[in-house]
């Protein structure tokens, strides 16, 4: 297999591990915020979900490249945190701004949602983690969309369960949050038997 | 050397970026000119980009919004007919079914892109901006004061009493943005060059805190109005008036014009406060009785301490309504103050036979 077959393999790899055994939500419990706020209707859940797909494939490239291109370079690496947050802050708001002006629908859908994101900790740990495993560029592609995915999937399927559970007698103390939050790790454990399917 | 590079590599990507924004908001936020059709008469050019609410108050056009454009109060309603697009999920906890099916929308929230044709009520465009003169300011409670403003420009105003205005909060040290906040005018309709306002301290509160500790007599003041639909109705009705702290305000104006006019409806105004000291314009109310015949000032204080001497009702203001009807059928009720305060009123109102429609107020947010 020549080296560029192999590495597109491993970003389809990634990107299913992202999205199963390793999904960003369930087993780092990462943007936890909106998924517990925004979780009440599957269709907003979808477009937060697709929002956070489109940004977060984005804007681990974006990072990858100013890792790769300027911070090692300089010798500024320990400058990564900060780095990742303004770059993903002045992406959003540039296709925020983008959307707008050109696509109205678009903005209707997913627009709203894209402030909500720059705050999002799913997506700059995406960022840091993809450094700190080492991935390649073509790897990142895979490893940001699938976590992308994997967070879309797990807000969609939580919408889901929330929307049955409108009808459910849930006690009064565990109301909102509480209840939410033990569904999440209900779901997790549920991920976790995805373990090993991907090697 | 390594920390001052580090610095000037850092600054300059953030510059990169910030500069990198300005430029897109300049050509991509670039709307170009569009036109707002105003209830098929008027027509009006703004530059595009902007929310609606703001277009308007560039062009002298002020809806009301007691929230000043954040999206919280949901008082901006504005019928659009065309051009804005679907509503806003930011919009939609605010109207109802009925509003949502007749195109209602909040004016804060649609932003204009394109040429746009829409509906106020004609009595909007009496709204005026006001340079004023702040003349006195005068403790009425250890929270509350009043403020007097004296017009400048345009110098009189003419307002229906209940009404309220919106003061322009200016930039200053701890708020670094420009906000309107509703305040209800308590001053006598008689006296067309003059503005009260009756202001009650809210903690860290962005306009009441410039109002108390940076407004001084003799400052230039900033205020669009009148606004409101909250006022006397034309019936013969007894009417029961319930306000707490600030909410006393419109009811001033409202026992000016009775007594101006020589409406002699048979009111009692229950004025609710926490303790004693919460309780203000005891004289004035006692001059209004003495005009008024048929006129009762019925104070509340909801926890008397010991040493007050407190001789006259206790407790909430909605029991104290209770304690002195038994029915409201044939009344008409009229409320100002905080929210809780007006649901809680309304329900006993209702409680006491008072049908809906005969419960006046305007809600603050």
């Amino acid at each position: 297999m020549t080296s560029i077959g192999h590495e597109v393999w491993m970003a389809v790899v990634t990107c299913f591990a992202a999205i199963f055994t390793q999904n960003i939500l369930l087993t780092t419990f990462l943007g936890m915020c909106p998924f517990t706020s925004v979780s009440r209707e599957v269709k907003t859940a979808a477009g937060l979900g697709a929002a956070v797909v489109f940004v977060m494939t984005c804007t681990t490239v974006l990072n990858w490249l100013a890792y790769q291109y300027v911070l090692i370079p300089l010798g500024l690496e320990f400058f990564r945190f900060i780095l990742f947050i303004i770059i993903i802050a002045a992406f959003v708001q540039l296709v925020e701004m983008i959307i707008d002006r050109y696509s109205p629908t678009l903005y209707q859908a997913l627009g709203i949602f894209l402030p909500l994101i720059t705050v999002n900790c799913a997506i700059l740990g995406a960022s840091l983690f993809m450094v700190i495993r080492g991935y390649s560029l073509i790897v990142t592609v895979g490893y940001g969309f699938g976590s992308g995915v994997g967070w879309l999937l797990a807000i969609l399927a939580m919408a889901g369960i929330r929307q049955k559970f409108n009808e459910a007698k849930v006690p009064k103390g565990l109301q909102g949050p509480g209840i939410t939050l033990i569904i999440a790790g209900l779901m997790a454990l549920a991920f976790v038997g995805f373990t090993g399917v991907l090697s | 050397m390594g920390i001052l590079a580090t610095v000037l590599i850092v600054s300059g990507i953030a510059a990169g970026l910030a500069l990198l924004l300005v430029t897109a908001e300049r050509y991509i936020g670039d709307y170009g000119p569009c036109k707002i059709n105003i209830n098929g008469k008027r027509e009006i050019v703004v530059k595009g980009g902007k929310p609606l609410l703001s277009a308007l108050r560039e062009e002298k056009i002020f809806i009301p919004s007691a929230c000043g454009g954040r999206g919280t109060c949901g008082v901006c309603k504005v019928k659009v007919l065309s051009g804005a697009g679907a509503t806003l999920p930011t919009e939609t906890p605010f109207m109802t079914q009925q509003e949502l099916a007749n195109n209602i929308r909040l004016s804060c929230q649609v932003k204009v892109r394109n040429d746009l044709s829409i509906e106020i009520p004609e009595h909007l465009f009496n709204v005026r901006e006001f340079i004023t003169r702040c003349i006195r300011i005068e403790e009425l409670t250890y929270d509350m004061r009043r403020f007097r403003f004296e017009l400048k420009d345009p110098p009189t105003i003419d307002y229906i009493p209940g009404q309220y205005m919106q003061l322009l909060c200016p930039r200053y040290k701890g708020s670094s943005e420009e906000v309107y906040r509703a305040y209800s005018i308590a001053s006598d309709p008689k006296e067309k060059n003059i503005v009260d306002l009756i202001i009650r301290r809210v903690p860290n509160g962005i306009c009441t805190t410039w109002c108390f500790d940076f407004l001084k007599e003799g400052d230039s003041v900033q205020m669009n109005g009148p606004y409101g639909e909250f006022c006397l109705s034309k019936t013969d009705a007894p009417m029961v008036f319930v306000a707490g702290g600030s909410g006393i305000a419109p009811f001033v104006s409202l026992l000016h014009t009775m007594k101006n006019q020589g409406i002699g409806r048979k009111t009692v105004f229950f004025f609710g406060g926490n303790t004693v000291r919460d309780l203000c314009l005891a004289d004035e109310m006692k001059a209004f009785e003495a005009a008024l015949p048929n006129f009762t000032f019925v104070p509340v204080v909801a926890r008397p301490q010991d040493g007050d001497g407190w001789q006259g009702e206790t407790g909430l203001v909605t029991e104290a309504v209770k304690r002195r009807y038994t029915d409201l059928s044939g009344h008409e009720g009229y409320l100002c103050g905080s929210p809780g305060m007006i649901d809680a009123a309304a329900k006993v109102f209702t409680s006491l036979g008072m049908p809906d429609d005969k419960i006046y107020y305007d809600k603050f947010a």
